[in-house]
C-alpha cells in the first residue's frame, strides 16, 4: 500500500523520538496509531509554526478585506467607487486639496494626495482621488474570491477529468489525456489573455444564462479552466497507478463493483493531492488574476482588484508610487502565505509527495 | 513682483514687441551658421499608410508639410498668420469667376519632384483623379463639389473628373469647376490631401512607400514597426518662404515604439529632440520644475468631448442629456488632463479662439460666456424629469494617455447621476471608428476633434451635419447621430453665404454653434493646449496652428 495515505507508525516513532519516558511514548504512539490519517495530519500541521503563522497572516488579510464596508463608511468616510476629484481634507488645522496642483516651475499636473498615515487617505489617493487603503480592502475581497473560486472551480475539474481518465482507462483515457495535453501546450497567460480578451469584450451567453462581460464569474471561470491540466495530469498519474495497485487488485478479484472501488479506495486517495493542490493554486490564481487585471482583461471597472490598483497605480509612479506599491505589497504577503501555507499541508497530508517546492 | 522679476518681464516683453519677427525669421547668416545635423523624433507608433492623399492623422500630416506642396498652402508662420492660405505650387491664389464655380490656377515653372521629372498641369489633374481612386477619406465630403466627383465616387477605377479639373499645358494652367460655390475650398487644397504627386504614381494606398516630394525633404526609408528616415530633396530648391522654405537640418530620423515615459526621459537625456506623444500626467510636475526651458504651451483648436447617441436610450432624452452636462465637473476633466495650464473648460462646440466663437455656457452654476461650476442640483431635477435613472450605461473610451481616466470620471458623474455606468476601454486602434458605427449600439463615448482648417463648419458641419450620419458605417463622424433637418437647411445655407461674406457667415456659426449646444448632443469637457517638450540642442522652434511644430524651420546645431 505504498501509495496509501495511511501513516503507518514506523519504529522510529514507537521508540519515542525525544518524547521522554518510554511508557509516555508507548502511549502516544498508541493514540498516533488509532487516530485517521486526516487527524494525524491535521495535528502535523498544527505544529508547523510556518504554516500557523500563514493561517493568521490569511486570516487578518481576509477580515480586513470583510471589514472593507465599514473601513469606507466610518474610518475613510469616502466611496471608493466615486471619483472625488474636487474634494478636500483636514488634516490638523490644513485643508487640503484632494488633487493637488503643482506650483513649481512651470505648475504643471495635478497629483494626488500622498499617505496621510491617518484613517482618511492612509495611503493617499489615486488619479480619481479615490482612498487608496478603502479600495484596496475592496479590491483584496474581489482578489480573494476570485482566486478561491477558480480555485474551487479548478480543483473540481481537474478532479473530475484526471479520475475518469485515469480510472477507466482506454479510449476515454487517450481523449481525454490528449485534451489536457492540447490544453497545456498553450502558454497559460497568452491562453487566459485570449479568452479574457473575446469573452470581455462580448460576455459569456450559456444557454438561458447571460454573464455580463463585468461580471466576477468571467475572470473567474477564465483562470478555474486554464489550469485544469496543471492539476489534472497529476490525478490522473495517481489515479492510473491506484487502479494497478494490490489493494484495487484485490478488490476486483472479490467482484466489489467499480464505483464502489473508486469511491471508497480511490477518491480518498487522491483527496490528499486535491488538498495540497489547494493553497498552491489559490496562490499562482491570485497571481495570475493581477496579471489579468493589470491588462484591464481582468475585473473591469467600477470594480477593483489588487491587480487593477496596481494599473491605476503604474501612471503616478513618479509622483505616487505607494498607489502601485501597496497593492503590490498585499499580492506578495498573501501569495507568500498561501504558499507558506501550501508547503505545510503537503508536509502533513503528503509528507511522501515526490513534486516539492521550495523546501529541501 | 520683485523688482529684478519686472525687469526681467518688462525686457522680455520689449523683445517680444520689437524682435519677435526677427527671431521667427533668422537672417541669412544665422541660418547658414544653423543649417545640418539630424533631427531626431519619436513616437509610440506609425500612422499608418505614408499616402499623403490617404493617411488623415495630425502625427503624419506634420511630415507631409514638408515634403509635399498643393497648388496653395497653409503660411509656414508662427501665430494667427499660419491660418492664411498663401500660393504653392501656383504662382498666385486666383480670383473666383463664374459666381465662386471656376478657379484657374497657373502653376509654377522649373519645380522638380524629387524624382527629377518636372510638375506639369497633367501631374495636378492625375492628383485629383487619384484622390478618388485610392478612396481618400474625405473624396465624398470635401472633393465632392468638383465637377465630375459624383462619377468618380461611384466608379473610382474609371476617375477622369472630365470637366472638373482641366489641364492647358501650353498656358502651364489647371482650371477646377465646381457645382457650386465652396468658401472652403482653397482649404481643402491647402492640406495634405491635396498633394500634388506624378501622374505615374499608382491608383492605390501606397501603405509604406514614399510618394514622390516637391517640399525641402523626401521620406527615403519607412519601416513603421522601427523607423521612418527623411533627407534632403535634392531637387528642391526654395520658390516661396512663406509656402515652403527650405529646412535647416539634413535629415530628420523619426523613431517608432518608445513609450511616452521612454520618449520623455530620452529627451532629458538629449538622446531625442522632440516627441509626438501627450507626455504622461505623472512627469509633468519634473518637467515642469527640471526643464522649463525646453517645454512650449501653444493653443490647439480642438475639443474633448463625449458624444451622446442621441437615437438610443437613455441619450434619446434631452433631458437625461442636460442632466449630464450640468453634473460634469469641466475642472474635473481638465485636472486629469494636467490642469489649467494645460487646458481651457469648454461647453460648446466650437473652440476658444476659431473662427465663429462666441464664448458660450448653459452649463454651470452661473449661464453665461464661462463655465463655473457644475450645477448638481439643476442636474438631478433634470433627471428626475427625465424618469432614466436606473438606466445601464456603457462608456465606451480608448486606452491612449489620460483618456481611461477622463473616461473613468464621466462614469463616475453618470453613477452620482442615477445611471448605472460602466466603463469598456477599448484600443485606440479600433475605439474611433467603433463609436462611429451604430451597429454598436454605443450611448456615449470619449472622443477628440482637432481642426482640418480654420472653418466652424469643420465643426458644426462635419460633426453635427445631417450628411455626416451615416447608420451602419465605421466612417459616420456624426457620433451622436444628430440630425435636426432646421439646423441642418440652415448650416447648408451657411455654407454658400461664407464664399461671399465670411463675416456674416461667421455670425451665423456662432449662432448655430449655442442652438446645437443646447441640444446637448455632447458634454463638450475642454479645448487642450499642445505641450512640446524638445531637447535642449533643438532652436528656433516655430509653432502654426495648422502644422503644429514645422521641422523644417526647428535646428539642432
Amino acid at each position: 500500500m505504498s501509495d496509501s495515505v495511511i501513516d503507518t507508525p514506523t519504529p522510529a516513532d514507537l521508540s519515542g523520538g525525544g518524547m521522554g519516558e518510554p511508557g509516555e511514548a508507548m502511549a502516544a504512539a498508541r493514540t498516533r496509531a488509532t487516530e485517521g490519517p486526516w487527524r494525524a495530519g491535521l495535528r502535523k500541521l498544527m505544529r508547523d509554526r510556518t504554516a500557523m503563522g500563514a493561517v493568521v497572516v490569511l486570516i487578518l488579510i481576509i477580515l480586513a478585506c470583510v471589514a472593507a464596508p465599514w473601513y469606507a463608511q466610518h474610518v475613510s468616510q469616502s466611496d471608493p467607487f466615486q471619483s472625488n476629484l474636487d474634494g478636500q481634507i483636514t488634516i490638523g488645522k490644513n485643508t487640503l486639496d484632494i488633487m493637488q496642483a503643482d506650483t513649481g516651475g512651470l505648475g504643471l499636473g495635478v497629483t494626488p494626495i500622498g499617505p496621510t498615515w491617518r484613517g482618511q487617505y492612509f495611503l493617499g489617493a489615486d488619479d480619481q482621488g479615490r482612498d487608496v487603503m478603502a479600495r484596496m480592502l475592496y479590491g483584496g475581497r474581489n482578489s480573494l474570491i476570485i482566486s478561491f473560486a477558480s480555485t474551487v472551480i479548478c480543483l473540481v475539474l481537474a478532479a473530475l477529468v484526471g479520475t475518469v481518465a485515469g480510472f477507466l482507462g482506454g479510449w476515454v483515457d487517450t481523449i481525454l489525456a490528449r485534451l489536457l495535453d492540447v490544453l497545456w501546450a498553450f502558454p497559460i497567460y497568452l491562453l487566459a489573455i485570449s479568452l479574457s480578451i473575446v469573452l470581455i469584450s462580448k460576455g459569456l451567453q450559456i444557454g438561458p444564462i447571460n454573464i455580463p462581460s463585468n461580471s466576477l464569474l468571467i475572470p473567474i471561470a477564465i483562470i478555474g479552466v486554464v489550469y485544469v491540466p496543471y492539476v489534472a495530469r497529476p490525478i490522473r498519474g495517481q489515479v492510473l497507478s491506484l487502479a494497478r495497485s494490490d489493494f484495487v487488485l484485490a478488490a476486483r478479484c472479490l467482484g466489489v463493483p467499480s464505483s464502489r472501488i473508486l469511491f471508497r479506495d480511490i477518491l480518498p486517495n487522491v483527496t490528499t493531492t486535491i488538498i495540497v493542490f489547494a493553497p498552491l493554486m489559490m496562490a499562482l490564481n491570485m497571481l495570475t488574476e493581477s496579471a489579468l487585471s493589470f491588462l484591464s482583461i481582468g475585473v473591469q471597472p467600477p470594480s477593483a482588484s489588487w491587480g487593477t490598483i496596481i494599473q491605476d497605480g503604474e501612471d503616478l509612479l513618479y509622483t505616487q508610487p505607494m498607489v502601485a506599491i501597496a497593492p503590490g505589497l498585499a499580492i506578495i504577503v498573501t501569495v507568500l502565505a498561501l504558499n507558506f501555507l501550501g508547503d505545510g499541508v503537503r508536509d502533513a497530508f503528503d509528507p511522501r509527495a515526490k513534486l516539492r517546492v521550495g523546501k529541501g | 513682483m520683485t523688482l529684478r522679476r519686472w525687469l526681467q518681464s518688462s525686457a522680455v516683453a520689449l523683445l517680444a514687441a520689437t524682435g519677435l519677427s526677427a527671431l521667427a525669421l533668422p537672417s541669412a547668416a544665422d541660418a547658414a551658421d544653423h543649417t545640418g545635423g539630424t533631427l531626431r523624433l519619436t513616437s509610440s507608433s506609425a500612422a499608418g499608410t505614408i499616402d499623403p492623399q490617404v493617411n488623415y492623422t495630425a502625427q503624419d500630416w506634420q511630415i507631409f508639410y514638408i515634403t509635399n506642396d498643393g497648388l496653395v498652402e497653409f503660411k509656414k508662420d508662427e501665430g494667427p498668420g499660419s491660418n492664411d492660405v498663401v500660393p504653392d505650387l501656383a504662382t498666385s491664389i486666383p480670383k473666383p469667376q463664374d459666381g465662386g464655380k471656376t478657379y484657374v490656377f497657373t502653376l509654377r515653372k522649373g519645380i522638380k519632384f524629387s524624382t527629377g521629372a518636372e510638375v506639369t498641369p497633367d501631374d495636378v489633374v492625375a492628383s485629383f483623379q487619384r484622390l478618388f481612386k485610392v478612396s481618400n477619406p474625405n473624396a465624398g465630403s470635401w472633393y465632392n463639389v468638383i465637377v465630375g466627383a459624383d462619377a468618380c465616387i461611384k466608379t473610382p477605377a474609371t476617375c477622369t473628373l472630365a470637366g472638373g479639373v482641366v489641364a492647358d499645358d501650353k498656358a502651364n494652367t489647371i482650371t477646377f469647376h465646381l457645382t457650386q460655390p465652396d468658401s472652403e475650398f482653397f482649404y481643402k487644397l491647402a492640406t495634405p490631401f491635396g498633394s500634388i504627386l506624378p501622374a505615374n504614381t499608382p491608383p492605390k494606398d501606397l501603405g509604406t512607400t514614399p510618394a514622390a516630394a516637391t517640399g525641402p525633404y523626401m521620406i527615403t526609408s519607412n519601416d513603421p514597426q522601427k523607423a521612418m528616415i527623411l533627407k534632403r530633396n535634392p531637387y528642391f530648391k526654395e520658390w516661396s518662404a512663406a509656402a515652403q522654405p527650405a529646412g535647416y537640418v539634413d535629415e530628420i530620423d523619426y523613431t517608432f515604439g518608445t513609450k511616452p515615459e521612454d520618449e520623455i526621459t530620452a529627451i532629458e537625456n538629449g538622446q531625442q529632440d522632440w516627441m509626438f506623444d501627450t507626455p504622461p500626467a505623472d512627469r509633468l510636475p519634473e518637467m515642469s520644475r527640471k526643464f522649463p526651458k525646453q517645454i512650449h504651451i501653444n493653443p490647439l483648436f480642438a475639443i474633448f468631448y463625449a458624444p451622446m447617441n442621441v437615437n438610443i436610450a437613455p441619450f434619446n432624452n434631452k433631458d437625461a442629456r442636460l442632466a449630464v452636462n450640468y453634473a460634469f465637473n469641466r475642472r474635473s476633466a481638465v485636472d486629469i488632463y494636467g490642469g489649467p495650464r494645460l487646458a481651457v473648460p469648454n461647453c460648446q462646440i466650437l473652440p476658444p479662439g476659431f473662427p465663429g466663437y462666441k464664448p458660450y455656457c448653459p452649463y454651470t452654476k452661473n449661464p453665461g460666456t464661462k463655465w463655473s461650476a457644475p450645477d448638481m442640483a439643476k442636474a438631478k431635477s433634470l433627471m428626475a424629469a427625465s424618469g432614466q435613472a436606473g438606466q445601464k450605461v456603457t462608456v465606451i473610451s480608448d486606452d491612449q494617455n489620460t483618456d481611461p481616466q477622463i473616461s473613468t470620471y464621466l462614469v463616475s458623474v453618470l453613477n452620482q447621476l442615477g445611471f448605472k455606468a460602466t466603463l469598456k476601454v477599448i484600443s485606440a486602434n479600433i475605439q474611433f471608428t467603433y463609436i462611429q458605427n451604430t451597429k454598436n449600439n454605443v450611448q456615449i463615448s470619449l472622443s477628440q476633434w482637432y481642426q482640418d482648417y480654420p472653418a466652424a463648419s469643420d465643426f458644426i458641419n462635419v460633426l453635427l451635419g445631417c450628411g455626416s450620419f451615416h447608420p451602419g458605417s465605421d466612417a459616420s463622424i456624426n457620433i451622436s447621430g444628430f440630425c435636426d433637418k432646421t439646423i441642418d437647411a440652415a448650416i447648408q445655407k451657411n455654407l454658400v453665404t461664407a464664399v461671399t461674406d465670411p463675416k456674416a457667415a461667421n455670425a451665423e456659426w456662432a449662432k448655430l454653434d449655442h442652438e446645437l449646444t443646447d441640444q446637448a448632443p455632447w458634454v463638450t469637457m475642454f479645448t487642450p493646449k499642445q505641450l512640446d517638450f524638445v531637447s535642449k540642442r533643438l532652436g528656433n522652434f516655430s509653432y502654426s496652428d495648422q502644422f503644429k511644430v514645422i521641422f523644417s524651420q526647428v535646428w539642432v546645431q
